[in-house]
């Protein structure tokens, strides 16, 4: 299989409601010719019903829809030629996996003898070659994920949507398959759309990501833009952990927990802010660290949670709040770790000082 | 405590055996039941069937079953009322189903009772229903005959089209019941699969939905198929003495010659046949199942 062709996608004031409730609320939203996009939202957000419009199984009240340059929106889910793999996968439990695999070929007339080539290629693809025989109820739930995507990619397809294709994983395989598919991506080439609410895979397997949220999309951004510079407080404690406090301004100077913040350049949300920070941007400093190149917080140990790879730390300031502060376990050797009880200081550098704005978005 | 010791072992399988019995307990009385109301006489039948009117064992009112052909041509006549009851039902159920099975679940609800509404009145009250409806003066011929479908009252009962009538009516609900909840059972997502893949709605029909209808459409083809093949009551009311199935011919045997040893050799025969079609059925489905069904 050699990289296929691909097709940009434009959705225009796409809206559709049950009974009232918006589902989608004039979405927006242009996706680049093989791009891998994510869907990123909690449940009822609307993130699956704008990959149903896509594929043409929800019919919205109005809106535009362009694969490419042509107008899809009235064309009927069987002739708009997108592959798509489903949550359950949706295999046929009436055909072996050859005849799934072959079944969009033997739609569209294909020969036996190129099917079969077809067919045998796509497995190699998703690494189950000579599978092609297997009842589908004598697959693993992994083997059956691959064999949903080599039957939603075999008839090239310039457009792959998939609705929470590894849900149904156990997390080990999940994150395998996670590297998976942005390989196949890199392979293919196609348009990719993704649905997921499992905001560390949406920031794995994506390009971009748009996080939807009450039937609109809130942030469209990459990953890392996405996770360091998230645009209100619903997007920065949904996509990672965090700890976010209050700030008030004050001539111009920023305070929280008491003291005025060092910045990064650049500018800071209107309206009411509060500050971000990630838990394992934060580390321990000791009283002689110079106050010039961190903001400090002082507060209390109130426990200590070892998890593994990384050692999770809860303290309390002085005002009251609660910080999380994460650290590699065993890192720094031997670091002394703080007891819960003892008093501590928190550093955090000005770069990872982010100012959000303090709402919710969607609404 | 020692190594190998097995704490508690004989108290935890005096509980294992305990609750088994339990069980076992709570069926006894069915089972009872089933063996004092069915084994019991079916074995007395079958006792009967190898004796002779003098009173000697043997296979006499077999011979007689082989030498009539009436008798041969009697069980014919049952498989093939009992085979085309089958195919009307099918015919007649499967639309009815899918058209059940693609509604919102509590209006399908509500027209399941419509479906099952026949179970709640006796099938010799329905029977009669018929009669008065398909007779010559009948409210159907009347209406046909007034709207000029046709001039001349239809032979609509008292003949084989009357039997047909009268059982896919009874039947019906034994189709429709199994068939609907396998129906039920395939998954919106594999004909959505199929039409993304490519497939029009026919096609995802035929090639998705109906294969996947398959176990349940044998299902409840076999349970009317089998159940048609011991009808009474219909055939001999709207029959009219002309439609006679092994059920009939054992009531006429009955009735004017009382002999009993002829007749449990016919419900034997019937039996046996009634199970060898049962075994093929369950064979069939089975099959279907292990090989994952139809294959394309």
């Amino acid at each position: 299989m050699v990289r296929g062709a691909s097709l940009p996608i434009v959705l225009r004031q796409i809206t559709k409601t049950y009974g009232g409730v918006c589902a989608l609320d004039h979405v927006d939203l242009d996706i680049a010719s093989g791009e891998f996009l994510t869907l990123l939202g909690p449940s009822g957000s609307g993130k699956t019903t704008l990959l149903m419009v896509l594929a043409g199984f929800t019919r919205p009240d109005f809106g535009s829809l362009k694969f490419g340059d042509t107008e899809v929106i009235r064309l009927a889910p069987h002739l708009r030629d997108v592959g798509m793999v489903f949550q359950n996968y949706a295999l046929f439990p009436h055909m072996d996996v050859a005849a799934n695999i072959g079944f969009p070929l033997r739609l569209r007339g294909v020969g036996k003898i190129e099917a079969r080539r077809r067919i045998e290629a796509a497995l190699e693809l998703v690494q189950l070659g000579g599978y092609g025989a297997r009842r589908v109820d004598q697959l693993s739930g992994g083997q059956r994920q691959r064999v949903a995507l080599a039957r939603a990619v075999v008839f090239e397809p310039r457009i792959l949507l998939m609705d929470e294709p590894l849900s149904a994983l156990d997390k080990q395989l999940r994150e395998r398959m996670q590297i998976e598919l942005r390989r196949l991506h890199e392979t293919l080439g196609m348009t990719t759309v993704y649905v997921t609410h499992d905001q560390r895979e949406a920031l794995t397997v994506s390009d971009r990501v748009a996080v939807v949220k009450a039937g609109r999309i809130i942030q469209l951004d990459t990953p890392r833009r996405l996770y360091e510079r998230p645009a209100n407080r619903f997007i920065a404690e949904f996509v990672g952990e965090s700890t976010i406090l209050p700030v008030q301004w004050s001539n111009g100077a920023c305070i929280c927990a008491g003291q005025a913040l060092k910045l990064p350049d650049g500018p800071v949300p209107e309206g009411r802010c509060a500050l971000l920070l990630r838990p394992e941007r934060l580390r321990l400093v000791d009283a002689t660290t110079p106050a010039a190149t961190f903001n400090i917080l002082r507060g209390t140990v109130t426990s200590l949670i070892y998890q593994g790879e990384s050692i999770l730390l809860q303290a309390r300031l002085a005002q009251g709040q609660d910080v999380a502060l994460r650290a590699i376990a065993g890192g720094a050797g031997t670091q002394r770790l703080p007891q819960p009880g003892e008093a501590i200081a928190v550093g955090v550098a000005p770069e990872d000082t982010v100012l959000i704005a303090d709402a919710d978005g969607g609404e | 405590m020692k190594p190998g010791a097995q704490p508690n072992a004989p108290g935890l399988r005096r509980d294992a055996l305990r609750e088994r019995f339990a069980l076992f307990g709570l069926s006894l009385p069915a089972l009872l039941l089933v063996t004092v109301i069915m084994i019991v006489p079916i074995g007395w039948l079958f006792a009967l069937s190898f004796v002779a009117d003098d009173g000697s064992l043997g296979l006499v009112h077999y011979h007689r079953l082989i030498a009539q052909p009436a008798y041969g041509r009697i069980f014919l006549a049952t498989f093939e009322i009992s085979a085309m009851t089958t195919v009307i039902c099918v015919v007649l159920g499967y639309p009815l189903a899918y058209l059940l099975s693609q509604l919102p679940r509590p209006l399908a609800n509500l027209c399941m009772i419509g479906v099952l509404m026949p179970f709640w009145t006796s099938i010799l009250v329905r029977t009669y229903a018929w009669l008065v409806l398909l007779q010559r003066q009948g409210l159907v011929n009347t209406i046909g005959i007034k709207f000029g479908l046709w001039q001349e009252p239809l032979g609509l009962v008292y003949n084989l089209n009357g039997t047909l009538i009268g059982m896919v009516h009874i039947m019906l609900p034994f189709l429709v019941l199994p068939l609907y909840g396998s129906m039920r059972a395939i998954d919106r997502d594999y004909l959505r699969a199929a039409a993304n893949l490519g497939a029009s709605p026919i096609r995802a029909f035929w090639l998705v939905f109906f294969p996947l209808s398959g176990p349940g459409l044998l299902a409840g083809a076999t349970i009317v198929f089998i159940l048609c093949l011991g009808f009474y009551v219909t055939p001999a009311v709207l029959g009219g003495g002309k439609v006679i199935m092994v059920a009939n011919a054992v009531a006429n045997d009955i009735e004017l010659f009382f002999n009993w040893g002829a007749t449990s050799a016919l419900g034997v025969v019937l039996l046996l046949l009634t199970i060898l079609t049962l075994a093929l059925a369950s064979r069939l489905v089975r099959l279907d199942s292990l090989a994952g069904g139809h294959r394309p």
